[in-house]
């Protein structure tokens, strides 16, 4: 299929899992993969071969997500029997969403339910039998994402986004009555008004989306580092955590040299949890290595533990993590509470969350769920709030918003209302994806609700 | 006696603005054509408003001219009054209206149709409609006379089976005093065309020497007047005024007073009613709150003393109709010469016929008009014109003239009608079209000049006309791109007193014209060197430089929308046996059977999936 948009999915299981896989395909595949993958060695990903790999970071922006390995197939070669890159990052779903987005915001657009697997029939990749399989299989997943629409309708989200969509189909459907009646007495509508009405629900998607990252927080996780100076008990903590025993756990300090995965829940937040490499000054290569990526990760974590050590003095490792816990949400986990205290709790002043726990014996779980909440801020969130629940949903109320604010750009100009109303008409047309009406009906409808008009 | 009259290629029942339509492109394009009215005085009748065009319909009257239809030419040269709509509220949005004598333009019509060769004008009621096994048409005419067609356009008007109301009384009848046609309903039915009711309405017509204009406000036209065909030469008479005048609270009373002997309100009339053309009852009653209703009062012609008025139709009794009609102010001793009614008539669902007007299930039997559901003379003068083009298109051996949205209202129209179908008599809307920008009525010749060029509507002599005015719109806008406006104070106290920014050094005028503030006027006494040129080009190289980015954008719109509507759908596709439509899908193609896979993305319960599931089946065939 030549000329074809270039799609993105999440291809593996969207479930906390060891490794997520997010397949690109599409002639632009690799183009758009190289704006956000820098491999680690000198690879150039516009240039690689089909079957190769490569090892990198993926950014969205200017800000590291993950590490991963890239791979690229070249068409006709590949499932689709397009150019396909694919990204197999660290899996959990917060993280392979957040590479997805990446990928969306390069240029990619989110694949439909099935459409790899069309897109390979079409190519000949798939003969017509196994493409019959996949034609329920795609309508069954249709039939599931309209179950999970029909539920989104009745929830909060829905009243949000039809709510914004009604305020700009209020406003068209009367701007619709002032131009398709001229002769009616209705009244022109002030610019002003309509400035006011599109700012606000611009104001209100926009806050949909950036609640967009506070709802995942609940629904799918947040990026948790756990730091600390060596032999700390990080690990333990880690361990405690996840019920079982991940990283190797030794009394030699810098036992772990790489940061250990991990999705626990607690209380009532899902963690992704990073055991780092304890931080010090180190003369050790790898362990340095592992040093730098622990402190690369902290920066980037939305929620970082900070471990002490209650039975040793604090020194200036610790003087180091607490610089890195600066301007961080971060939770002060004490550990080792049943020894001999000898650390100077006065130090902590600046954290806001202190709990005491002794990761070794499981004491402490409780009180640590409380204050990691009450860190985030999620025991306050309503879990039946409006809150974006797709990257589907999420780009349509980004489209929407770009609509608008040419809208308001227009409105601005002077620009007359008729080339306004084209961009409004767009943006409810997002909106309105979801409850699949189109926006002409719906203004033409409102009209004949609203106003007398006519012979 | 049955004898038979004639063989013919196509023939066409009814000589309204559908049947005229379809009969002289049928007949223009070379296919002997033959076009029956119940009364050859109703050719080109207008029974209700005696206006054409208004807010998209005159969108609609210029895209039939581009094509090479009748209905714009002879407005212009029936004209009463002339008014463009909208002037401040977007080029998108313009709108031509004009008031028209509609005797005279009935003669007009009456005129064209009698001179044009190939054409037969026959005053005869069709009684009977049939098909032999070679799929050749037979009509019967009541005087017992048959006639062969190989295709055959209904453009029936509101005479199939019409029924007339007025308060509790009801009879049979076609607009206007006319006969109704009775037995061709039951000839349809037994054909298999399964047919539905819908209702309209029209309001009184007064002795304008029983008005007292002195209390009502005049409405003149337009200083300067535009026509509405591209190739109307002369003038355009401008010399009517319109009235407005107010119902009120008496007014009100009185028709609250009397809902009960209302058809509609006491459950007579079955018919679906027009949402956009309400009864003065349905508004009163769906409008409560609303203290007035403004009424318009229009001349129906120079020749005569009837007044249209408009905004009062009605079916409540005629004793109720003068009772409200005199608590009006200017209307208190107002004579009535035409009563208001309702009138229902028989009309079919256009979901069951194709883009090309064809029906599905009956080849060469064509749909144009009220009896497609639609409403207005300039919906079903368009809708005759493309059935009467693909007609003799299919006699010609010719694949049907398909236009899209993205290119026309007459594009719009259609496709609404036979994807969406209606459920009440359908109007058209400026909002109705997203593409809207893009089909404006200004350029309706740059859109559909070409198409009816290729057609073979547009005549040489227009069609050399036609280039030479996009050639002046080339030169003017490479012109306007080039030249430099140079600073002066002059220019500056202009700008400033358009609240926009002035300049320290000279512009390319094309910058200047790109601000909204600023016209092509406004520069005249700054642009030196400004050719001699017509209004319209200056208009066309205007609008395509102010909205630029917003052309631009509607046309990715167009493009993307336009790469769907090449994928067409096999005819005899049973959705029901296409693995992995869900139910509803199912349901809603098998009946509406689009006839590409854009149409199929916009029939409701349509999903994004359903669509990847079709374009999977196409791949595979």
């Amino acid at each position: 299929m030549k000329n074809s948009t270039t799609v993105a999915a999440i291809s593996t299981p969207v479930a906390a899992g060891g490794i997520g896989v997010i397949r690109i395909s599409g002639d632009e595949a690799v183009d758009i993969v190289s704006k956000i993958f820098v491999p680690s060695g000198k690879k150039i990903v516009a240039d690689m071969k089909g079957y190769t790999a490569a090892h990198g970071i993926v950014y969205d922006g200017d800000k590291a997500i993950d590490e991963a390995v890239l791979l690229v197939f070249r068409a006709p070669h590949s499932y689709t029997g397009e150019d396909v890159a694919e990204i197999s990052c660290h899996g959990g779903v917060y993280v392979v969403s957040r590479v997805l987005r990446a990928v969306l915001a390069a240029g990619a657009l989110p694949a439909a339910p099935g459409e790899f697997t069309k897109r390979a029939f079409l190519n000949g990749k798939l003969d017509l039998t196994k493409a019959e399989a996949v034609m329920s299989l795609i309508s069954a997943q249709g039939e599931q994402s309209a179950g999970a629409a029909m539920t989104a309708l009745e929830g909060a989200l829905s009243k949000k986004i039809i709510a914004a969509a009604q305020t700009l189909i209020t406003d068209s459907a009367y701007l619709a009555a002032w131009v398709d009646y001229p002769d009616d007495e209705i009244e022109e509508i002030s610019t002003d008004k309509l400035l006011a009405d599109y700012k606000n629900v611009l104001s209100e998607i926009e806050s949909l989306l950036n609640n967009y990252d506070a709802g995942r927080a609940i629904t799918e996780g947040v990026d948790t580092v756990i730091a600390g100076k060596p032999n700390v008990g990080k690990s333990t903590l880690m361990n405690f955590l996840a019920g079982f025993r991940r990283s190797i756990v030794t009394d030699i300090a810098g036992t772990t040299r790489d940061v250990v995965e991990d999705t626990v829940r607690l209380g009532n937040v899902v963690l992704h949890l990073a055991d780092t490499a304890g931080i010090r000054e180190t003369g050790n290569e790898v362990e340095k290595i592992g040093v730098d990526f622990a402190v690369g990760r902290v920066e980037r974590a939305a929620l970082v533990l900070a471990v002490f050590d209650l039975s040793r003095e604090f020194d200036n490792e610790d003087k180091a993590v607490l610089e890195l816990c600066k301007n961080k949400c971060a939770v002060a986990v004490i550990n080792k509470d049943d020894l001999e205290p000898k650390f100077d709790l006065s130090v902590l002043d600046n954290f806001k969350h202190i709990v005491y726990i002794s990761a070794k014996d499981g004491k402490g779980a409780e009180k640590l769920a409380e204050a990691v909440e009450s860190a985030l801020g999620t025991n306050s969130v309503d879990t039946s709030a409006a809150l974006l629940a797709n990257e589907r949903q999420r780009l349509c109320c980004e489209k929407a918003a770009d609509c608008i604010r040419e809208a308001i750009s227009a409105l601005e100009m002077n620009m007359t209302l008729d080339a306004v109303t084209v961009s409004t008409d767009s943006a409810i047309n997002e909106l309105l994806t979801l409850t699949g009406e189109k926006a002409t009906d719906a203004v033409i409808n409102e009209v004949f609700s609203r106003f007398c008009v006519g012979k | 006696m049955k004898y038979f009259a004639e063989e013919l290629d196509i023939a066409v029942i009814g000589a309204g603005h559908a049947g005229i339509e379809a009969a002289l492109a049928a007949a223009r394009l070379g296919c002997k054509t033959v076009m029956f009215a119940i009364n050859l005085d109703s050719v080109g009748n207008m029974p209700c408003n005696p206006s054409i065009g208004g807010t998209s319909k005159g969108h609609l009257v210029r895209e039939i001219d581009a094509l090479g239809g009748e209905m714009g030419i002879a407005a212009d040269k029936n004209t009463l009054q002339t008014r463009m709509l909208n002037t401040g509220k977007g080029p998108a949005v313009h709108s031509l209206r004009a008031q028209i004598d509609r005797r005279k333009y009935c003669a007009y019509m009456k005129n064209v149709v009698e001179n044009q060769q190939n054409l037969i004008l026959k005053q005869a009621e069709i009684v009977s409609l049939t098909r032999d096994e070679d799929g050749l048409w037979h009509l019967f005419t009541r005087l017992e006379a048959e006639y062969t067609a190989k295709c055959v356009i209904l453009a029936t008007g509101t005479f199939l089976g019409g029924r007339i109301f007025v308060g509790d009384v009801s009879y049979d009848s076609g607009p206007d005093g006319m006969f109704p046609a009775t037995e061709l309903a039951q000839s349809l039915k037994d054909l298999g065309v399964q047919l539905r009711r819908f209702k309209t309405g029209t309001p009184p017509r007064l002795n304008r020497n029983s008005i007292d204009f002195s209390v009502m406000e005049p409405q003149y036209g337009d200083e300067h007047k535009v026509p509405f065909s591209f190739d109307f030469e002369g003038e355009i008479e401008n010399t009517e005024a319109c009235y407005v005048t107010y119902t009120n609270e008496k007014t009100k009373q009185i028709i609250l007073d009397n809902l009960h002997r209302s058809p509609l309100y006491g459950g007579k009339i079955d018919g679906v009613g027009p949402r956009y053309c309400p009864s003065i009852e349905d508004k009163i009653v769906r409008f409560a709150e609303k203290e007035r209703h403004q009424l318009f009062v229009e001349p129906c012609g120079g020749d005569t003393q009837e007044m249209y008025l408009q905004g009062l139709s009605s079916s409540l009794p005629e004793d109720v109709q003068l009772e409200f009609l005199h608590t009006i102010p200017g209307l208190e001793k107002a004579q009535v010469m035409r009563t208001a009614y309702a009138i229902e008539y028989d009309c079919v669902d256009p979901l069951s016929l194709r883009s090309s007007l064809e029906f599905r299930e009956f080849d060469g039997l064509y749909g144009a008009g009220q009896f497609n559901g639609s409403s207005g003379y300039e919906e079903a003068a368009a809708q005759g014109l493309v059935a009467g083009i693909n007609a003799a298109r299919k006699i010609l051996g010719k694949e049907p003239v398909i236009l899209d949205r993205a290119g026309s209202y007459i594009g719009t129209l259609i496709d609404d009608l036979v994807t969406k179908g209606c459920t009440d008599p359908y109007r058209m809307m400026t909002s109705r079209s997203e593409y809207r920008l893009l089909l404006r009525q200004d350029n309706a010749d740059r859109r559909l000049t070409p198409i009816g060029y290729e057609i073979g509507l547009i005549s040489e002599e227009r069609w050399n006309k036609f280039n030479r005015k996009l050639e002046l719109i080339e030169k003017e806008t490479e012109r306007v791109k080039n030249v430099v406006i140079h600073a002066s104070d002059a220019l500056n106290k202009m700008l400033v007193s358009r609240e926009t920014s002035p300049l320290n050094i000279g512009v390319r005028m094309v910058e200047l014209l790109k601000r909204p503030q600023i016209s092509y006027a406004d520069l005249a006494e700054f642009d030196i060197e400004r050719p001699d040129l017509p209004y319209e080009i200056f208009e066309q190289v205007e609008i395509s430089i102010k909205y630029e980015g917003y052309l631009k954008r509607q046309e990715a719109q167009v493009a993307e929308m336009r790469r769907l509507e090449v994928k067409k759908l096999p005819e005899d596709i049973d959705y029901s046996k296409v693995v992995g439509l869900r139910l509803e899908a199912i349901e809603k193609l098998n009946k509406v059977r689009p006839e590409n896979i854009g149409q199929a993305s916009r029939i409701s319960g349509v999903s994004p999936a359903d669509i990847s599931v079709l374009l999977i089946r196409l791949q595979g065939e």
